[in-house]
């Protein structure tokens, strides 16, 4: 492989980097400058940053990221699976049941136990 | 794009997916049934596992790959199958009585233990690196939650965390093993680093050589020998009774299934590289595991210190790495299974909710109430210690005699000495048992017909396997002709 294959590739740097220099440049100039204390935060959203680190944490919290991790996971395994699904023919299609159904044993499992409720 | 489905052996994989749907339907049913039903799922854990025995005794014999080689049919793996299913079974008896007087009758518990049996069941019959890997995060993190499954009790807890935290360092050795020798051979299949390693015996590529040692570093965690023992007397003393019982076989067993078919087959070109590093650690193993047994008060960890003795004793029948060797550390995990499960079934019924009896002291003046289940654990107590008639002399004469003839004398001396020095705290609960005052009023007994089968399946297979060893060892020898 040569070198000017990589040219594309360094051309989009400079595009993405030379964008986001004139960015900043145009709006420090154009731009109207109000400071608020909220603007300063590190976070406009989400939680107070200043405070205790080890505050004790919902262990629900931990079973939807869990959850999650598992669906996700699931959505992954379905990309590469969607891209070859013609070739697999009907075999594809029922491994892949086989595999959601496994998953879905678990989601009742979770769902009876009550652990998506917030009361 | 031309797409080849690789070939899909099912049948090869039968008695792991029985588990694994008896598991996943039991799941189910502990959360949808009602709560009397949900008594039933002990017993449909039984018949789940009843049902992959026999389909595991209907293929022996048979040899085949399954999909894409990565999975591998063959009587080596099924003998280790039969084993963990017995170690399973035995472990659900033990449990019923067990779980309800502590007050944690959950489906889950089976449901765990079920899915630890197909994780294990795949380490055996695994013919990749990556197979042995799932294998063992499979019935690892199956084990993590169950040792903490008395979570009210702080111990309990204690025992599993710190399982849960070396485990997972642990597996990241074999992980890193198993990439490092990937790096080298550029395969995980066990045949192909077979076929990469025996054309370049002098090979001396200090990857595949760093790969191997992680992977003994990774086994020999999983069955606690020395210097990679430090977890076990800890978590063997807080995780439930019946969970200590299954996981002093089980994983050990598996550890070794997978150790056996990875040293002595797919690495067995380098013999003469690993074959030292287990000669020390089977040394050192035997010895720390008998001179700190000695020491004990409390029995959970007396036995967590043997059984750290006893994979001692299975690394040297693997040093020796002969027909006999191969074949000895195969009878000598059958027989372990029994007797030690055995011996956790006696303490299991001898304490009970809030007087766990788990001291050595606990057990003075038993034989006087007790004289049957005093006898029952003399004989565990004698098969562990290696005395005639049972299975744990055969197996020791077995491993010995496999060391002396493959040339290894001074292990095998050391080995005797070892197996003399147990004798000392094997015996001293008998002795306990049978020739002191009890020390306190001992509460009324009341074993369930499951315990009981259990004990009985314990003491007929300690005698049995003791008794005609020729039958179980020939088994065995069948059975390692895959590794040859």
């Amino acid at each position: 492989m040569m070198i000017t294959d990589y040219l594309p590739i360094f051309i989009f740097l400079v595009v993405a980097v030379g964008f986001a220099l004139v960015t900043i440049f145009l709006s420090s100039i154009i731009g109207k400058r109000k400071i608020t204390p909220q603007k300063m935060i590190p976070y406009e959203c989400g939680m107070d940053p200043i405070g205790q680190a080890r505050k004790p944490f919902s262990v629900k919290f931990y079973i939807i990221a869990m959850l999650f991790i598992i669906f996700d996971i699931e959505a992954v395994f379905l990309y590469p699976w969607a891209v070859i699904f013609k070739e697999l023919k009907i075999f594809g299609l029922v491994e892949m049941a086989i595999f959601i159904a496994i998953l879905l044993v678990g989601f009742v499992y979770v769902w009876k136990k009550g652990a998506l409720e917030w009361e | 794009m031309n797409l080849v489905i690789p070939e899909i052996n099912w049948s090869a994989i039968g008695p792991e997916l029985t588990l694994s749907i008896t598991a996943m339907v039991l799941l189910l049913l502990s959360v949808v049934a009602s709560p009397t039903a949900r008594r039933a799922i002990p017993y449909l854990s039984l018949l789940g596992i009843a049902f992959a025995l026999l389909l595991c005794i209907s293929l022996w014999g048979k040899s085949a790959y399954a999909f894409n080689r990565m999975v591998v049919l063959d009587n080596y793996a099924l003998f280790f199958k039969i084993i963990f299913l017995i170690t399973t079974a035995l472990t659900v008896l033990m449990s019923i009585r067990y779980l309800k007087e502590q007050g944690y009758e959950h489906g889950e518990y089976y449901v765990l233990i079920l899915f630890a049996a197909v994780g294990m069941m795949f380490m055996a019959s695994a013919a990749d690196l990556i197979i042995v890997f799932l294998g063992l995060e499979t019935f690892s993190l199956a084990i993590y939650v169950l040792a903490g499954f008395f979570r009210a009790q702080p111990k309990s807890i204690e025992s599993s965390l710190k399982y849960f935290l070396l485990g997972a360092f642990s597996t990241g050795f074999l992980l890193y093993g198993i990439a490092l020798i990937y790096g080298a051979t550029g395969t995980t299949n066990l045949k192909g680093i077979y076929e990469f390693v025996s054309k370049a015996p002098a090979l001396t590529d200090p990857l595949l050589l760093i790969g191997m040692g992680l992977l003994i570093v990774g086994f020999g965690f999983k069955v606690a020998s020395v210097p990679f023992h430090m977890w076990t007397p800890d978590v063997y003393e807080g995780a439930p009774t019946s969970i200590t019982a299954f996981m002093s076989v089980g994983p050990k067993a598996a550890g070794f299934a997978a150790f056996l078919r990875v040293f002595l087959y797919a690495l067995s070109p380098l013999q003469t590289d690993w074959i030292w590093i287990l000669w020390v650690l089977a040394v050192l193993t035997m010895t720390l595991g008998n001179v700190v047994a000695i020491a004990q008060k409390n029995i959970k960890r007396m036995l967590a210190y043997s059984s750290i003795a006893h994979a001692g004793y299975i690394l040297v029948a693997m040093v020796a790495a002969d027909e006999l060797g191969t074949a000895s550390v195969l009878y000598y995990m059958l027989a372990y299974a029994f007797m030690n499960l055995g011996a956790f079934g006696v303490i299991i019924l001898f304490g009970r909710k809030g007087e766990e009896n788990v001291n050595i002291s606990d057990y003075s003046g038993m034989a006087a109430k007790y004289p049957l289940l005093a006898a029952v654990m003399a004989i565990f107590m004698f098969s562990l210690a290696g005395i005639p008639p049972t299975a744990g002399f055969v197996g020791k004469f077995y491993i010995f005699s496999a060391a002396v003839k493959a040339g290894y004398i001074g292990l095998a001396i050391i080995g005797v000495l070892n197996s003399a020095l147990s004798v000392y705290f094997y015996l001293r609960i008998t002795v306990m048992m049978y020739m002191r005052s009890p020390e306190k009023e001992f509460a009324k007994l009341e074993p369930s017909p499951a315990m009981v089968i259990a004990l009985i399946i314990a003491v007929f297979g300690t005698l049995q396997i003791g008794i005609t060893p020729s039958h179980y060892l020939n088994l065995a020898k069948q059975s390692i002709l895959a590794l040859m």
